[in-house]
């Protein structure tokens, strides 16, 4: 498979079920049945690469947010960081300049923004760090220093409008979540016409790839999210109907199965809890869905951690058929590639009237 | 009406152009009925002196004339407010040099003009209507007020630049509203002729005694925001509180 190299909406759209096709993107309306609820992520993104020096060496330094410690945008002090030396994102992460040494108490100089190292995370280039200064110096150091965070199969610089959905809302995630570029505003009301209810999550999208397997293995960090008591509610009722779960990007169907709530009887069984949270779990072949039907996302390689949550959907035959018809017809993966509409098989489904573990994987 | 609908606790609001006159008076407003406001103006100093002295208001520096800008701004404003459930296009331009005959007026001129009055607006809209749809769906709101004149719709000799602008944005508004993106509300306002600079810049010899004060239709546009907020289920969502 290619990678999308200029910031495009999806083209096409390959659908995984009884009956495997591809379609042209604009099609993604026509697979909806009325009374399906389709939940979509509302994070915009966050420019978290930070340009600077790091004062002790002297030396050019790249900051890349990879997780706030807070919950609560609010508070935008405490960050785990992945570390990059002399160079941009033009030279792949793989092959980019070692970091300067850092040793807890150093400190960065990132634009108008300044930033301490409070430790090492169990590796020389991740680090957690905190900016000085008050919360209003902080966003203002980030919305005009920060710049989006960008790989080197899009060579181009991005501007933050190039990397924000149309539905982005908070700005916390730190890459954007790529399913949302399926979405403009007249394919929202098509689905609002075709009787199909749009509720929303908050899941703060964490970094996806360093270029180093042993931090790539550490990825998805844990990720904050919020769900809203409508989007509770939502789910809930479409359980007792008897109506799909549609997840728009593998952050919505991490943060839904996060969120199940273990307290609910009969129908509403595979209904979630609203409020804040934070999603550890690893979906993938061993992890059972409780929650999400369909999961809509991106063209993803295998070995990767996105392709493993593709696993809990799909037994490996069908996804291996899948992924070689995609790579056939030259998908394009990456975030402004082609889209997937995956759907839950019935038999990698749980049986909603066994008991079922709160979490059936810690990190 | 009663005391409830000026109630609104927990409504997250935003105001352009909010240093003086009635985007001020607007910050002023929102904050005393319990409302958090985030505003944005270009004037550094005056930011931080508007963000001191009134609570629960958080200032950020920009021009929404600036395309560049405007992600910067929203995501400082909605970072720091977490959502918006209420954006109000207050800032406006009278164009580089006013009171001209449109025979006189330079392109340039009109398009500075459009920049601030119409542009501006657009751009801030769609960047923040994620945002804003996520409020009508949690039924917290999701309305866009913009800020008009009747020089939007009175064809005043002099004011071309400026009504013709102004035009726009009200039209512009109008069918927002008929498209109701995500649920999402618009109006179009037109506040009366006020005592503020920007009155006093395009007529000079006004008498004063004669002109509203900012404070007065401030009160009367949230009036109306309100009585139209809690129409639509919001107050009642967001605050709990009385």
């Amino acid at each position: 498979m290619i990678a999308a190299s200029s910031p495009t909406r999806p083209r096409r759209l390959f659908v995984i079920a009884d009956h495997q096709r591809s379609l042209a993107a604009s099609a993604f309306t026509e697979l909806f049945r009325e009374g399906d609820v389709l939940v979509i992520n509302d994070a915009a993104t966050l420019p978290a690469s930070l340009m600077g020096t790091h004062l002790r060496s002297g030396e050019p330094i790249e900051v890349r947010l990879a997780r706030c410690h807070a919950a609560d945008p609010r508070e935008p002090f405490g960050w785990d960081a992945i570390l990059f030396g002399a160079g941009d994102h033009r030279t792949s992460t793989e092959r980019r300049a070692s970091p300067p040494a850092v040793l807890a108490g150093d400190v960065l100089s990132l634009g108008p923004l300044r930033a301490c190292i409070e430790s090492l995370e169990k590796h020389q280039r991740m680090v957690a760090l905190r900016f000085e200064g008050a919360a209003a110096k902080v966003w203002e150091g980030l919305s005009r220093h920060g710049r989006p965070i960008q790989y080197a199969h899009v060579p181009q610089p991005l501007a933050l409008w190039d990397v924000q959905t149309v539905i982005a809302g908070p700005p916390v995630a730190l890459e954007p979540p790529s399913a949302g570029f399926l979405l403009d505003w007249a394919t929202l009301g098509a689905l609002d016409s075709r009787g199909v209810e749009i509720v929303s999550l908050t899941h703060a999208a964490g970094l996806s790839s360093t270029g180093d397997p042993t931090l790539d293995a550490r990825f998805p960090l844990p990720e904050a999210y919020t769900i809203p008591a409508s989007t509770a509610l939502a789910v809930r009722r479409a359980r007792i109907r008897g109506a799909r779960i549609i997840a728009l990007g593998t952050t919505v169907a991490r943060a839904l199965e996060s969120a199940r709530d273990t307290t609910l009887d009969g129908k509403a069984k595979g209904g979630v809890r609203a409020g804040k949270g934070i999603a550890t779990l690893r979906l993938g072949p061993h992890h059972p869905l409780s929650v999400v039907d369909v999961l809509v996302t991106g063209v993803h390689e295998r070995g990767t951690s996105h392709h493993e949550l593709m696993r809990a959907f799909v037994d490996d035959g069908a996804l291996e058929a899948a992924t070689s018809a995609m790579e056939a017809a030259h998908y394009q993966q990456h975030e402004f590639g082609d889209a997937v509409w995956l759907e839950a098989r019935p038999h990698v489904r749980v049986e909603r009237d066994l008991p079922q573990p709160r979490r059936a994987t810690g990190k | 009406m009663s005391t409830t609908h000026k109630n609104l606790h927990g409504l997250r609001a935003i105001v352009t152009g909010a240093t003086a006159g009635l985007g001020l008076a607007l910050v002023e407003e929102l904050t005393r009925r319990g409302g958090t406001v985030g505003f944005v103006a270009r004037d550094a100093e005056r930011v931080r002196a508007v963000a001191a002295r009134v609570p629960r208001a958080v200032g950020v520096v920009g021009d929404v004339a600036i395309k560049t800008d405007i992600h910067p701004i929203t995501t400082q404003l909605i970072g720091r407010l977490g959502g918006v459930d209420l954006l109000i296009h207050n800032a406006s331009s009278l164009g580089p040099s006013h009171l001209k005959l449109l025979a006189d007026t330079e392109c340039e001129e009109l398009e500075e003009a459009l920049a601030t009055n119409v542009l501006g607006p657009h751009r801030l809209t769609r960047a923040l209507l994620g945002a804003l749809a996520s409020s009508a769906r949690e039924g917290r709101g999701g309305v866009v007020l913009s800020i008009s004149s009747d020089a939007a719709v009175s064809p005043y000799p002099t004011w071309g630049a400026y009504g013709a602008s102004k035009a726009a944005l009200h039209h512009a508004t109008r069918i927002w509203d008929e498209e109701r993106p995500g649920g999402v509300r618009f109006l179009s306002r037109d506040p009366g002729d006020m005592d503020t600079a920007l009155h006093a810049i395009a007529v000079p010899d006004a008498d004063r005694s004669t002109l509203k004060r900012p404070e007065t239709s401030a009160r009367e546009l949230i009036d109306e925001l309100s009585i139209f907020l809690h129409a639509s289920g919001t107050v009642q969502a967001i605050g709990g509180a009385q």
